[in-house]
């Protein structure tokens, strides 16, 4: 069986953003990059699935040489290949998924798997563009899966419940947290992955289908209000909480 | 909370991706793994034995040993990254990786026949095997040459008398590197769980390092096989194991400053008295600044030590400042955190009280700060002043 795992760098969800001089991307000064945590169950997965079925997994990310971290925790981790479609910083989700697309179609994987979404840019279009540009049937938020006969099952998280849906394969899978629960790379895994060889891709330049025009920081005013100590007061409360704060 | 990253100088920047991948592997598994259980330990005073075959899963033992005894191969930059991160969690689970890594897997690498390397140094990277390292006694600390611990040859090998004081892990070693005179000169040994005449005992009532654990070893007539000596005769063999050791606590102890600057940081900035932050305050402010610069500091020393460690050009006098320096800073920087927390720094889910008592600690092992400040002394002047 033979899987590709689409993953992408995104920064340490502990680390402080500020906008950057050009008021379209974030500072990256000391800001600590990871593997995108829902790609790390795809990741997990697609070792899962390797470790009982066979096969290789492959993992892939669209960007730029300081890429190859990640790429590297994926070889640390344990997958066979690494493959880096070294171009631009990505700032558009159809040039990714394009990108990603057209390395699939040469190597014909069984399986792709991929994070729910990025913790960027949370476009959560991937899966979607992804199954649309390969004609493939396309399973998303999935956070329990089985692979057997040729055919997925997979169980999704929906409002309230789940949803158990199945495709054959070859097929497209977003990770969900629970799925799985990621192993932490080894010491000399990690020192082993130093030698491996990552094979870098020249991509495809596409019209950008979406432009970021600005970034601004979230506004920091969050005023408070003091209510007093009378009966009309709690109604007062009550009201707020359920009409403006929205939270009863 | 998750702790935030201190990198003031970005220093990161410095590091390969190896480097950086160890550091956040070994900061996530303390988050998951060390920081939800370690009050608890610490306030119970016991080891979390558990932690030992996790901590040997991702690879925390024989860091520096060679992947075909089961090590991980790596530098002494990334040695000192895992150190840093665990002493982030707490300096007795550190101090478990410290004595595993540089005082046991150590010495037999440097010292061991082949065959001591087979049999131990894959026990000891999987966790198999705990060691330990007996070299202090009761009455000689920072004068090991005075050791009443001694050898005598016997046929098939030696007969090992003596106590041994302090020891880390010891009475839950499977392996102890023993140091004992033979014919009046420092010798290791390798002396193993059930030899007869080897007992342990726990030492109980410390309000340090709760969460590690620490023994005597007594000796008592031990007959210890032939091909249990190391190759090294001499204080020069515990004392390199020291500096090993030393080497790795100068990076650990700026872990736990970052995490009593971390925590110090975030409670200053959502304390509220007088109606605003306390991060707002002057007094606030100048305590911040100065953890922050002195972490700074220590950090560009570690760094530059690693590298210097990584190319086989550090001295043992320039780990020894790092060393004195960096858990000096630790201990000040864990007692301002306090100050800074007010009342609730004495509580136990804060981390600053349980990092400034263990600081106590890793302050005095391995060569008190006044030892380090003596090899300085000397080094400097030429004059042994401790002589």
């Amino acid at each position: 069986m033979n899987i590709l795992v689409c993953i992408s760098r995104v920064p340490d969800t502990a680390s402080r953003i500020l906008v950057g001089s050009d008021g379209k991307n974030i500072d990256t000064q000391g800001i600590k990059f990871v593997v995108n945590p829902y790609d790390e169950f795809a990741i997990e997965e697609g070792l899962r699935l390797r470790e009982k079925n066979g096969g290789t997994v492959t993992a892939i990310v669209v960007g730029t040489e300081a890429s190859k971290d990640v790429l590297r925790t994926a070889l640390a981790m344990g997958v066979d290949k690494a493959v880096l479609v070294k171009g631009k910083e990505p700032d558009d989700s159809f040039y990714v998924a394009k990108n990603l697309a057209e390395y699939a179609k040469g190597i014909s994987p069984d399986l792709i798997l991929l994070g729910r979404q990025s913790v960027d840019y949370d476009s959560r279009q991937m899966a979607s563009a992804l199954g649309e540009l390969l004609g493939l049937p396309s399973i998303s938020v999935v956070s329990k899966l089985t692979i057997e006969n040729g055919k997925a099952t997979a169980e999704k998280d929906i409002e309230g419940g789940k949803e158990v849906v199945e495709a054959s394969l070859p097929c497209l899978i977003s990770c969900q947290k629970g799925l799985n629960d990621p192993r932490y790379p080894k010491l000399p895994d990690i020192m082993k992955a130093k030698s491996k060889p990552i094979e870098e891709i020249v991509p495809i330049e596409t019209q950008n289908k979406v432009t970021i025009l600005g970034m601004s920081m979230p506004s920091k005013k969050r005023v408070g209000k003091i209510l007093g100590a009378e009966d009309s007061d709690i109604d007062e409360l009550v009201k707020l909480l359920h009409e403006e704060a929205k939270v009863i | 909370m998750n702790f935030e990253q201190i990198d003031y100088y970005n220093i990161d920047e410095l590091l390969t991706d190896e480097e950086k991948l160890v550091r956040n592997t070994v900061r996530e598994f303390v988050n998951s793994e060390i920081s939800p259980v370690i009050q608890d330990c610490f306030l119970k005073g016991i080891f979390p034995l558990d932690v030992v075959p996790k901590m040997a899963d991702i690879g925390l033992f024989g860091i520096n040993i060679g992947h075909e005894y089961g090590g991980a191969g790596a530098n002494y930059t990334i040695y000192g990254l895992a150190m840093q991160e665990l002493e982030r969690g707490d300096s007795g689970i550190r101090s478990f990786a410290s004595v595993q890594n540089s005082l046991v897997m150590y010495p037999l690498n440097k010292y061991g026949t082949e065959n001591q390397k087979k049999k131990w140094l894959p026990l000891l990277a999987k966790g198999k095997a705990i060691g330990c390292f007996g070299l202090t006694e009761p009455d000689y600390g920072s004068n090991p040459a005075g050791m009443l611990t001694n050898a005598k040859k016997i046929d098939g090998g030696y007969l090992l008398n003596g106590a041994k004081m302090w020891i880390t892990n010891g009475s839950i070693a499977d392996v102890a590197i023993v140091w004992a005179k033979l014919d009046g000169e420092v010798h290791g040994f390798i002396v193993e769980k059930g030899m007869k005449g080897f007992t342990t005992k726990e030492m109980r009532g410390k309000l340090s390092l709760r969460a590690s654990i620490t023994s005597e070893l007594i000796f008592d007539d031990v007959e210890i096989p032939e091909e249990n000596i190391l190759n090294v005769e001499g204080l020069k063999g515990p004392l390199s194991c020291l500096t090993q050791a030393r080497y790795g606590i100068a990076w650990g102890a700026v872990g736990a400053a970052m995490d009593c600057f971390d925590s110090a940081l975030k409670y200053s900035k959502t304390r509220i008295q007088f109606n605003k932050p306390i991060a707002s305050f002057q007094i606030i402010q100048t305590k911040l600044v100065w953890m922050l610069e002195e972490i700074t500091k220590a950090q560009l020393l570690n760094y530059r030590l690693g590298r210097m460690k990584d190319e086989g050009k550090a001295r043992n006098q320039q780990v020894s400042l790092a060393k004195r320096n960096n858990v000096h800073m630790a201990l000040q920087c864990a007692r301002l955190s306090r100050e800074i927390h007010g009342a609730n720094g004495i509580l136990g889910e804060y981390p600053a009280m349980r990092h400034s008592a263990n600081l106590e600690s890793v302050n005095t092992y391995e060569g008190t700060y006044d030892i380090q400040t003596l090899i300085l002394g000397q080094d400097i002047t030429g004059i042994a002043a401790y002589m």
